[in-house]
């Protein structure tokens, strides 16, 4: 009699416990964005990724086409080296370009990719060849400053100008 | 001085036994899982003290603290451009922290007391040394139930501290300060992990119910058999598994976040 008006409660309770615990996965964490598709993955070699995470996305036109997975460094090249797990069903031309992106002024960094014109489609294991660097903050400024004093200086001598 | 020396040898070993004493209990109680879950029902009666009872107190503070976590945090961030990441504050400052931490104090205050007390009265009331008269262990028959339904109740109230909270925060930030929900939702989704932080988050929740259940349920059954030993017991529960939880959460924070 009272235990079966426990059960009802303490059942009430444990199910309330559970769906709170699937809210804080579903809507609060990432659990969708892990996503249980077929990839191929692709190699992108990278100056600098500035702070690309693994598991940030790749976008093509805005939409995400795929995961990054490892990344690791080169030491043959001195590059980065980062692979893409893209989705299956996803083609992208061989000479595709590669840019590492922010999503707005301190959101976090993403990858980029801008179909190219060949008839070929990356396949599994290709490295994309064209790739531009995170834009690094301080290189940005001491553009400016070297701009700015050669500028004031005004001597045509300073030829560096980027 | 070899007065002293006694005095601190005795109190050395009075000490360890003490701690020998606890660590045996922790072990039986442990040890009477399967004890438990032949006889479920008396862990469920105790879930439903524990639990159930609490949701209300765990619910409306968790409420609350999501609402002030959601305008302190704005008024932060608003000063470097970057509100809609009150989400995203709002969820990994309860997930990670606030959520096990804050509902284990209440817990402690709302359960363990109750549990302290009632074993504390059992003891002043010579029930346990009648159920051992009876050949009833009163560590399995009493204590386990209430020390497992601490187990299964605590992270279950934690995740609802979590996700009361978070929904506080979204009803401050936007449709009280006007922040986009688009935004909010997704700036918490792209930092908060799955197994890092909600996984963590849940690891210590478990704890902290094994340990404020078990300083309670050690202060009722150790406490002086009167009426000021059942109340100084009670304070004592309150004070010590606040501190427990507080110093376990920062190693647990270490251990677990800092690698």
């Amino acid at each position: 009699m009272q235990s079966s008006r426990y059960d009802a409660l303490v059942g009430f309770f444990v199910l309330l416990g559970g769906a709170a615990l699937l809210f804080l996965a579903l809507k609060a964490g990432n659990l969708l964005s892990l996503n249980f598709q077929d990839t191929y993955t692709v190699t992108a070699k990278f100056d600098n990724i500035g702070g690309l995470k693994p598991g940030a996305a790749v976008k093509s036109a805005g939409v995400v086409v795929g995961r990054v997975g490892t990344i690791s460094f080169d030491d043959k090249s001195f590059q980065a080296r980062v692979i893409l797990n893209m989705n299956q069903g996803v083609a992208f031309p061989k000479d595709s370009s590669a840019k590492i992106l922010t999503s707005g002024l301190l959101g976090e960094q993403y990858i980029g990719l801008e179909p190219g014109a060949e008839e070929k489609n990356l396949a599994a294991g290709d490295i994309i060849t064209q790739t531009q660097s995170a834009v690094v903050l301080e290189n940005l400024i001491g553009q400016f400053l070297y701009n700015k004093a050669a500028d004031a200086s005004s001597t045509p001598a300073s030829g560096e100008k980027q | 001085m070899i007065g002293f020396a006694t005095a601190i040898g005795r109190g050395l070993r009075l000490k360890l036994g003490d701690w020998g004493w606890s660590a045996r209990l922790l072990g039986t109680l442990l040890m009477h899982l399967g004890a438990c879950l032949r006889r479920f029902s008396l862990v469920r009666e105790q879930i439903f003290f524990l639990g159930n009872r609490s949701l209300s107190i765990i619910g409306v503070s968790g409420l609350f603290v999501g609402f002030v976590l959601a305008l302190q945090g704005y008024y932060t961030l608003q000063r470097y451009g970057s509100a809609e990441a009150v989400g995203l504050l709002v969820a990994l400052s309860l997930v990670r922290e606030l959520g096990p931490v804050v509902a284990a104090l209440l817990f402690a205050g709302r359960a363990g007391t109750s549990l302290t007390a009632e074993i504390g009265l059992m003891k002043a009331g010579e029930q346990l040394s009648a159920m051992e008269m009876m050949a009833v262990d009163p560590v399995q028959r009493v204590l386990a139930p209430r020390f497992w339904a601490g187990f299964i109740a605590m992270p279950l109230l934690a995740a609802v501290f979590s996700a009361v909270g978070i929904i506080g925060g979204w009803l401050v930030a936007v449709p009280l300060i006007g922040i986009d929900a688009g935004s909010f939702w997704s700036q918490m989704q792209g930092g908060v992990d799955v197994f890092k932080d909600v996984g963590n988050g849940f690891v210590k929740s478990v704890v902290f119910g094994v340990t404020v259940s078990f300083v309670a349920l050690l202060q009722g059954y150790a406490c002086k058999p009167t009426p000021e030993g059942v109340s100084q017991a009670t304070t004592r529960t309150v004070v010590l598994s606040s501190l427990a939880v507080l110093g376990l959460d920062f190693i647990l924070t270490a251990m677990m976040f800092s690698i």
